[in-house]
């Protein structure tokens, strides 16, 4: 997961590009447009992150903008709110999404709160880039998806890139925003491949996505659950299901409308998202979509998430805790065919 | 702020006399503070500096308009010191549109941006982040503007202190962290819950250190200025240990506060240790009268009884300004 796809959207005098390029793309590019970014994280210069993301952006901008750091998430989170508070745009890289554990006070005490705090007279343009996503097989402390953590405190921005197209246009805005932004990308994306335009663009927050058009249910999918979302509405189809499929692209904000619109249009809807279901970001997308569009609905709004567990270790347990494009499926008939989803 | 005599760090009786004045104008804010509290007409609590005076008042001094500082739960000395106004303050405490923060910040989380005031913080260690990224900030748009991290002792117990002291050594920022050791974290004495030298500390990161009498300006202020020196011309951090005392309870309402240190204690080292006392001995060996000392006083007083009444006569937020702000 995910295979390469090609995506269903043609964007005009695009390459082929994996989502890392992409990723690098939109750094190298901010980076050369304005002097105030920098970028900072655990081995992000002469390593180039352990995903080899930000390969040869020292050698372009030297170790002054692309700074190594020691292994002190809290520690360079804090250092990038304050330059953020005077004049700086930096991109703090914090390794795996599960580390944002260490920057919480950082970022939910203090980032999130300055700008309301002051009275709207200091503000934090921040950017916080990490990943989230199962499956690596790298057990219980890396493999988190904590998105819902960062999206439930007001003051935080939370984009979800899911294609090398959303991932360069979404970082690229994050950089731009003047408020503190938390981009999340699946670390098991970074090699999926998709079409990105040669020219400059970026990709405004709160718009989301409709990455496949249909008729009879709608799958509301985040991140790399939209690849797992797209292979469930190819096996819908086989057997005459007609299924849509609706990225957020971004938590916060969030594109409401878009997603009530499928809703009421489809009358049936499946959220698909990799953090935990209880108090998830599944949980939140449903009930929006179930208080604003519930009079349209045909059935209940369900939620396929990763399990209540901690990670594990053992591939064979691994798997078990992730949706699939088969359960995604499973579910879609269910609610298509009027059954109990519960049953 | 300092206009005059930055480099030597030696005290002159002019630069006494706006200290004196400064100092008068926080102990007379804080007494006020406390006045507001007791007649229940302030929402929420207030931590008061007053003892600590001649720490936010001596670093101050030290700075420039443009330098930037960051500040405690315990931060209204600092804010005064930095160049705040009083009424502005006073609003904000009360939750007043008017307020530095149009009333969403409070005591707590007072920013005064037109002075680079970054911040008063609830967290102890909480601002160390946000100072040492405003002095990476400094040095890396090529201005000389030096930040500067007041905390309590308590903050030594957050292991972020560490984390930001370790950076701001390897990028030899120009940072002060400045430790105000006013003896107790909360209602409990600092060495119950400190181990080791303090100092030693900033030691371990190949940071100067030097401790100071927090209760004697000049010797702040001599410090601070060797620190602000250091760091101006690119020779990175300074840690002052800044030795002081906390004359009231750790809020407004810690009242009664016997079980944790005595009234003795307390009487003591305000007969003896009264930094504005100790300041106005110094500037009346200095040839200063007495009557120009009390004229400094009563026009603090002024200040502070018409800042409170206008503050108090101050309209409230509009209740539609509840969800403005969150987002810039």
């Amino acid at each position: 997961m995910p295979s390469v796809q090609e995506l269903p959207k043609e964007h005009e005098g695009t390459r082929v590009i994996s989502l890392a390029q992409a990723v690098n793309e939109a750094l190298a590019e901010e980076l050369r447009r304005d002097p105030a970014v920098f970028v900072i994280g655990e081995d992000v210069a002469e390593a180039g992150t352990p995903f080899k993301v930000f390969a040869g952006l020292v050698e372009e901008f030297g170790t002054e903008r692309v700074i190594d750091s020691p292994i002190s998430e809290a520690g360079i989170t804090g250092l990038g709110l304050g330059a953020a508070m005077t004049g700086l745009r930096p991109v703090v890289d914090i390794m795996f999404g599960d580390f944002l554990t260490l920057v919480m006070d950082q970022l939910a005490n203090q980032a999130a709160k300055i700008h309301y705090m002051s009275g709207g007279r200091l503000k934090a343009p921040l950017t916080v880039r990490t990943t989230l996503g199962a499956t690596r097989r790298s057990a219980a402390q890396h493999s988190q998806s904590l998105h819902a953590w960062v999206a439930h405190v007001p003051g935080l921005k939370v984009a979800l890139p899911s294609t090398p197209y959303d991932a360069k246009g979404l970082l690229k805005s994050a950089i731009r925003d003047d408020n503190p932004v938390v981009v999340f990308e699946d670390k098991m994306m970074f090699q999926t491949k998709g079409r990105v335009p040669e020219d400059e663009y970026t990709i405004p927050f709160g718009v989301a996505d409709v990455k496949r058009a249909g008729e009879d249910v709608t799958l509301v999918a985040t991140s790399s659950m939209v690849y797992v979302a797209l292979d469930a509405a190819q096996l819908l189809e086989q057997d005459g299901v007609s299924a849509e499929v609706v990225d957020p692209r971004t938590l916060v904000p969030l594109d409401r409308e878009t997603l009530v619109a499928s809703a009421r249009k489809t009358g049936r809807v499946i959220v698909v998202d990799e953090g935990h279901r209880s108090y998830g970001a599944s949980a939140e997308l449903a009930a929006v979509i179930s208080e604003l569009a519930f009079y349209d609905l045909d059935a209940p709004v369900l939620r396929l998430a990763a399990l209540d567990v901690p990670v594990p270790f053992s591939p064979v347990l691994e798997d078990e805790t992730v949706p699939t494009p088969e359960r995604v499926a499973e579910a879609a008939q269910t609610l298509v065919r009027g059954g109990d989803p519960w049953a | 702020m300092a206009t005059t005599a930055e480099t030597t760090g030696e005290v002159t009786a002019e630069l006494g006399l706006r200290m004196y004045a400064q100092m008068t104008r926080i102990r007379a804010f804080e007494e006020q503070v406390n006045e507001l509290y007791r007649a229940a007409k302030m929402p929420g609590l207030a931590h008061l500096y007053i003892g600590e005076e001649a720490v936010a008042v001596g670093v101050c001094e030290a700075l420039r308009q443009e330098d930037y500082i960051t500040s405690t739960h315990r931060g209204h000395g600092h804010c005064l010191a930095k160049g705040a106004e009083i009424e502005r303050m006073f609003c904000e405490l009360l939750g007043k549109e008017a307020g530095y923060c149009r009333g969403k910040g409070g005591s707590m989380h007072i920013a005064d941006h037109e002075n680079n005031n970054l911040g008063a913080n609830a967290i102890v260690a909480g601002s160390a982040g946000i100072a040492t990224g405003a002095a990476f900030s400094a040095k890396t748009r090529g201005t000389d503007q030096v930040a500067v991290c007041f905390f309590g002792e308590g903050a030594l117990g957050q292991g972020l202190l560490y984390e930001v002291m370790n950076l701001a050594s390897l990028m030899s920022l120009p940072v002060i962290y400045a430790c105000e050791n006013n003896l107790y974290n909360e209602y409990t004495h600092y060495a119950e819950t400190t181990a080791g030298d303090i100092t030693a500390r900033a030691a371990a990161f190949a940071i100067p250190d030097e401790e100071v009498d927090g209760q004697d300006v000049r010797a702040v202020y001599a410090a601070a200025t060797a620190a602000v020196a250091r760091a101006r011309s690119g020779g990175g951090p300074t840690f002052l240990l800044l030795n002081t005392y906390r004359f009231h309870g750790h809020h407004v309402g810690d009242v009664d506060r016997a079980y944790y240190r005595s009234k003795e204690d307390e009487e003591r080292w305000r007969r003896e240790r009264d930094p504005i006392s100790l300041l106005g001995a110094w500037l009346r060996e200095q040839g200063v009268e007495g009557e120009a000392l009390d004229r400094i006083e009563s026009e603090a007083r002024a200040e502070v009884a018409a800042g409170v009444e206008a503050a108090l006569a101050a309209p409230f937020p509009d209740p539609a300004e509840v969800d403005e702000d969150v987002y810039a």
